[in-house]
């Protein structure tokens, strides 16, 4: 009996309608612009990004470093990596932000990769789609 | 059983107050001379500072080199090294060291046990024969911890523990003797005034066996194998300049002028050695480094030891210079050759002592003379000091180091060593 309860319970929170669509926006960034491209962010009206601290490499490659005349070679150079989940008509005018805030104009600046985003869920009020944005 | 255990204890604890009995009781020939309390307070304190060179600076200074998961078993060579070596000294080390000489090679048996060694001054000095024999075995600590830094990262820790007693005992307290104890280098007028063939050849040298006995470590010139910590190897490198006060300027055995000519020569050797290695590495690489910076100032104390009493302060000027340049070079040819020691004892120790030992034979000028003081036949005695320490230790050390792997096996194995020494031979982490 619980059993039928509970799954109910879950099928009603977890109801997930497609809203409107939105989009997965990833972007590396040199570690130094974070804080310029979160304020970039937030004054466009951005509420929140999960940031990761990364290492890797592009066409940048790696630097040299040397210990008492021993050469390394440090392939993969630290980066930040920044996560946020958009409305579909923000995309421009994210991009643009982020784009703008990141870049130096320097190799190594980084990279923005989109992807659609099919749902999102707000844990706290199982609200679905952009409304949990 | 527990009764057999029992008595064995009691039988110890009798035989120590047996032996302690005969110490204090035992009378030395002679009349002793006065006890000078200036000298004493700062052999006392130099003895006190020769310690904080082993424990905590070089255990830093080495700590700080290796990767994460070897820091704590770097510093716990360092740490069971002094406790280990300096209960050896008191048992048998120093009477070989510094009992009546036999032969000119070896010291009697007479102190066994500090038998013998009080609170009456030590002949030629105003200090007590105990304060001589504690500073004389932070020298004994310091010497075997140097040799670490070659086998690092890969050592098996019994091995190690047999090691460092076997080395002691059958290099360190002859060569002690021979130099300073009354033998024959010391009789034919060596001059080594703080240890730079006793401590720094003796121990530079002995690691290039260990590093060729021992092999690469696993990984070696493949993988990345930066050092972890630098600030770490800093602060060691601080500590290592305020102990090396003790070490050289104490050496002067009272609290004198040649204490002050030491002191001098110690502090401006050290600065002129940090500066070279620098400019050295700057010029070669492009980019001048705190790592280079570090160990060009201990390439400079290194150098400057065995002729800290006797040296004008230009001298250990030059001296110093001359350090920083020459070792960084010998660390630029250690990686051309191959041959991995890992923290540079060889480069470091071995180069700098036996350019020190050399370099005292040719500037010494204050209470003895060298070549360019007039003084040829010193230089030859030098070369004669610095070669045969080299042939004993080189030859001493690879007999050592056989029988400590047959006995039981010098590596730990591939597994251990990319687990690391902490967690392989410690069963515990440093950084959590």
């Amino acid at each position: 009996m619980s059993d039928t309860g509970r799954s109910r319970v879950s099928a009603d929170i977890f109801n997930l309608e497609r809203g409107k669509p939105m989009k997965l926006v990833k972007a590396i960034i040199k570690p130094f612009k974070l804080d310029e491209v979160k304020d970039a962010l937030t004054e466009i009206g951005i509420q929140g990004m999960t940031v990761t601290e990364v290492k890797g490499f592009g066409r940048q490659k790696g630097h040299k470093e040397t210990y008492r005349g021993t050469e390394y070679q440090i392939d993969f150079v630290p980066k930040v990596e920044i996560e946020l989940a958009i409305a579909d008509e923000l995309e421009g005018k994210v991009i643009e932000t982020l784009g703008k805030a990141a870049k130096t104009g320097s190799i190594g600046d980084g990279k923005i990769f989109i992807s659609d985003l099919n749902s999102v869920i707000r844990i706290r009020t199982g609200e679905t789609g952009d409304g949990a944005l | 059983m527990k009764h057999s255990t029992f008595s064995l204890m009691w039988l110890v604890v009798v035989i120590l107050c047996v032996l302690c009995g005969t110490a204090t009781g035992w009378a030395q020939d002679g009349t002793p001379g006065a006890i000078d309390t200036g000298d004493t307070a700062w052999i006392l304190v130099s003895s006190a500072f020769v310690l904080c060179m082993t424990l905590p600076g070089l255990a830093l200074f080495y700590g700080g080199l290796v990767r994460s998961k070897n820091i704590l078993g770097t510093l716990a060579h360092t740490a069971v090294i002094l406790c280990l070596i300096s209960i050896v000294w008191v048992l048998l080390g120093y009477s070989l060291a510094f009992g009546t000489d036999v032969g000119g090679v070896i010291g009697s048996l007479e102190f066994l046990g500090l038998m013998g060694v009080g609170q009456d001054a030590f002949p030629g000095t105003g200090i007590p024969h105990l304060v001589f024999m504690v500073f004389q075995l932070m020298f004994a600590a310091i010497t075997v911890a140097l040799i670490t830094g070659s086998f690092a990262e890969r050592m098996k820790f019994t091995a190690l523990l047999l090691f460092a007693v076997l080395w002691s005992v059958l290099i360190y307290s002859p060569l002690a003797h021979w130099v300073w104890g009354g033998g024959w280098l010391g009789e034919m007028g060596a001059l080594d005034f703080a240890g730079g063939a006793v401590v720094h050849i003796s121990s530079g040298f002995a690691a290039l066996v260990c590093a060729l006995v021992l092999g690469q470590r696993k990984g070696y010139g493949v993988e990345s194998m930066l050092p972890h910590n630098l600030p770490m190897t800093v602060l060691g490198t601080g500590l290592l300049w305020f102990g090396w006060f003790g070490f050289n300027a104490g050496s002067a055995l009272g609290a004198n002028g040649g204490a002050a000519t030491a002191f001098v020569a110690t502090h401006v050797a050290a600065c002129a050695g940090g500066l070279s290695w620098m400019v050295a590495e700057w010029v070669k690489t492009g980019k001048p480094t705190m790592l280079g910076i570090a160990s060009g100032i201990i390439a400079g104390l290194a150098t400057v030891t065995p002729g800290a009493g006797f040296l004008s302060p230009l001298s250990a000027l030059l001296i110093g210079l001359v350090a920083g340049v020459l070792c960084y070079a010998a660390v630029v040819l250690k990686i051309r050759l191959g041959y991995d020691d890992s923290l540079d004892v060889v480069a470091i120790h071995g180069v700098g002592g036996f350019t020190g030992i050399l370099a005292t034979g040719l500037f010494a000028s204050v209470g003895a003379q060298g070549l360019f003081f007039g003084n040829p036949g010193q230089f030859v005695i030098q070369v004669v000091l610095a070669v045969s320490t080299l042939v004993f230790v080189v030859i001493g050390t690879y007999v050592i180091l056989k029988v400590v792997d047959a006995m039981v096996g010098l590596r730990i194995s591939p597994e251990e060593e990319e687990t690391g020494l902490d967690l392989s031979q410690h069963s515990e982490r440093a950084y959590s």
